[in-house]
């Protein structure tokens, strides 16, 4: 193990060897990983550049994690960096806090979302208030990463949305990768971040594939991104619901209606800017996302059209699918109906676009 | 908590918890046996400066609360007048490049580890030159510089965080300890016990002082906590327990230098459990409905810094006209501290979300 000093410089060395290659103009060949190998490659990566970088979680060991997002990696780079923790999430959350004030990069798995709840004092009022409450003298630089969402039949203590909880939080980035490029470039983002970042990973994601870049990069934490143009509404979506929206408008495409597509990618910071430029467009809006319908992300989406001159471009009421009011709950049927699902958009965008609502 | 409980003895439990406190001296000269092996650890330039300390600890309070009471001051404070010892003994083993996580209950820990009281005083009024800029008040005081990684608002919320502090330390090889302070408040939430066990399965240099003033708010140990002894609560983690005289500066430092070795030598964490004495209430709010007057008055009379005193003159540490130039220097300090706290500019509002990110 090296002092900070030294590891800036192996950092630096690193860094300046990984350019070279990526500016040697040979473009890498595209190739497909799964949303959950994009994760491990970016820890690797990141270990492999700067070893302050160090992981730790319930089980992430020799087991690779409860969704196999670690994977193989600690016989790669030992216990010492892929720590096992015990099942302390409080405690636990405020190791990693207390090793990020002093020079190291942790990156600690929950094993479900749902486990926050158990550290939220620790996240809540120490990692998101550190920073401002001692006036600016110490920065939090921890990644925190939450399997989390429905549709795994685990039922209502490891099913829920909760990253609308954190996003409440000033001091905290909560983000919310939708495809296998994105988990990647958000966590190298979130690694050479300064301050503490909550990355919400769908469960279901996790085997989802797409392309991914070799090495390094980062994907911007609080910029949206316009995954399918469209005239006629604007769909804004988080995690896996973006997939929902898509398939929903392709859908709705061959009756016509041109959807929007907008991931948002990121809850804190919120991407205005994006979304109302899309509403400009399409003079509608309806905002997908699995966390309650309620006091959700959906509601603050609508209050920045309400607030914004976009307001004046709406030729519909705006509208919000989200999670129903009730826990997950097992029965396959009513899990799936607890959430929205893409025949729930597309009938939601009809009735829209026909008036209806 | 009786007086009882902390009578000076060393002796075995069946616990296992040991309990250091020192005999009486049977003869008043400095000899071998009388004078604590603490006494020959430290210089005699390092007790007149822990005396000096204590000293400002007192001080800093008793004008914190005047400043309060004329309303210079926004907000409550929570004072630790009666704990000088115990802050003051664990802080005078430490290097400067050791860390320690604080309570709410704090400023005197700050002081202990090197803080200036000036910057203590603008953080109290609110100003831009506070430890925090004025965005933390009492409870938040931090100075990174001394390896003081601040107080805290919630019971037992510093805990996990020196674990990780100490794990930082181990994973860069760098020989510091961290001592975690926390009241006997704290040693009933579950970070306590997640901490402890974390910091010993990893043996990790942490040393968990707590300071067991009898009461977590109104509420006594007696009726919140299940053992006699918080210090018992080691032996569920595999590590020592040793309970002292919190009012005994010799004691808290002996039983410190112990646990600071150990620590250092990588043989793991400690805990110390330093029984002492809040002599105001818990906040400002407090109107002591809970103890009585007889109780307080026992413990004044137990006077930490008075008992120190009396030690250091008998063992020829200090002369008498040495205890009241360092009197004089410490109101000397307070005095201009407050001076440059009250010239020390307000934050702008315009900065108002500002260090809530890194810029």
């Amino acid at each position: 193990m090296s002092t900070p000093i030294e590891a800036t410089a192996i950092l630096q060395r690193r860094r300046s060897s990984v350019e070279d290659t990526r500016s040697s103009g040979l473009s890498p060949e595209p190739r497909e990983l799964s949303y959950a190998q994009a994760i491990q490659e970016a820890m690797a990566i990141a270990m492999e550049r700067d070893e302050r970088v160090f992981l730790m979680g319930e089980d992430i060991g020799v087991y690779g994690g409860a969704f196999q997002v670690t994977g193989d990696l600690v016989h790669r780079f030992g216990a010492d960096r892929v720590m096992d923790t015990p099942i302390s999430e409080l405690g636990s959350a405020g190791v990693a806090i207390g090793a990020a004030l002093t020079g190291l990069r942790p990156i600690f798995e929950f094993q479900f979302s749902d486990f926050s709840a158990l550290a939220m004092e620790q996240i809540v009022n120490q990692a998101a208030k550190l920073r401002f409450m001692l006036g600016g003298a110490v920065s939090v630089p921890l990644v925190m990463r939450f399997p989390s969402g429905s549709g795994t039949g685990a039922a209502a203590q490891h099913s829920q949305s909760l990253e609308a909880w954190f996003a409440h939080v000033p001091g905290l980035k909560v983000v919310q990768p939708a495809t296998p490029h994105d988990a990647k470039g958000c966590l190298l983002a979130a690694i050479a971040d300064p301050d503490p970042v909550m990355i919400f990973e769908h469960k279901l994601l996790y085997k989802m594939k797409g392309e991914v870049p070799e090495g390094h990069y980062t994907v911007p934490l609080g910029k949206a991104r316009l995954c399918r143009p469209g005239r006629d509404v604007t769909i804004v979506a988080t995690s896996i619901m973006v997939h929902r929206s898509l398939a929903a408008a392709e859908e709705l495409s061959r009756e016509g209606i041109e959807a929007e597509v907008i991931d948002l990618r990121s809850l804190r910071p919120l991407d205005r800017d994006t979304l109302t430029q899309s509403v400009k467009r399409t003079h509608r809006l309806v905002c997908v996302y699995e966390g309650v319908k309620t006091l959700g992300i959906g509601a603050e989406l609508s209050a920045s059209i309400a607030e914004s001159d976009a307001f004046d471009y709406l030729d519909a009421p705006i509208l919000r699918l989200g999670g129903a009011e009730c826990p997950i709950p097992y029965n396959p049927e009513l899990e799936k109906a607890a959430v929205p699902q893409t025949p729930t958009i597309i009938a939601a965008v009809r009735d829209l676009i026909g008036g209806r609502l | 908590m009786g007086l009882e409980d902390v009578t000076l003895r060393e002796k075995s439990v069946a616990s296992g918890v040991r309990q250091l406190g020192r005999a009486r001296p049977q003869n008043p000269s400095r000899d071998a046996v009388s004078m604590p092996s603490v006494y020959r650890r430290l210089s005699a330039e390092s007790l007149r400066q822990a005396l000096r300390k204590m000293h400002l600890i007192r001080r800093f309070e008793e004008s914190a609360e005047d400043a309060y009471m004329r309303g210079l001051v926004h907000g409550t404070m929570h004072l630790s007048i009666g704990q000088e010892a115990s802050a003051v003994g664990i802080c005078a083993t430490l290097e400067p490049t050791d860390y320690m996580t604080s309570t709410h209950r704090g400023h005197g820990h700050s002081i202990a580890k090197g803080a200036q009281v000036a910057r203590m005083f603008a953080e109290f009024f609110g100003k831009e030159d506070g430890y925090c800029r004025g965005r933390g008040g009492s409870m938040h005081i931090a100075d990174v510089s001394t390896g003081n990684l601040g107080a805290n608002g919630i019971v037992g919320g510093g805990l996990p965080i020196a674990v990780g502090v100490a794990l930082s330390m181990k994973k860069q090889r760098r020989s510091c300890v961290v001592v975690s302070f926390f009241g006997d408040g704290a040693n009933n939430e579950g970070a306590f016990h997640e901490a402890l066990n974390m910091a010993s399965i990893w043996k990790l240099p942490v040393v968990f002082v707590c300071e067991n003033n009898g009461y977590g708010m109104s509420t006594s140990t007696e009726r919140s906590t299940a053992v006699k002894d918080v210090a018992e609560r080691a032996c569920a983690y595999s590590m020592p327990g040793i309970v002292v005289d919190g009012n005994d500066f010799a004691a808290v430092a002996q039983a410190a230098f112990d646990a600071v070795e150990r620590a250092r030598r990588g043989d793991g964490p400690s805990l110390i459990e330093s029984k002492t004495y809040r002599i105001r209430g818990h906040s400002r709010s407090d109107r002591n409905r809970y103890r009585t007057k007889e109780e307080i008055e026992a413990w004044l009379a137990r006077d930490p810094i008075v008992a120190f005193e009396r030690e250091l003159a008998r063992l020829g540490f200090v002369s008498k006209s040495g205890i009241e130039a360092i009197r004089t220097d410490v109101e000397c300090e307070i005095a201009e501290a407050i001076a440059f706290a009250k010239a020390s500019p307000a934050p702008s509002v315009e900065e108002l979300t500002r260090y809530v990110y890194s810029d």
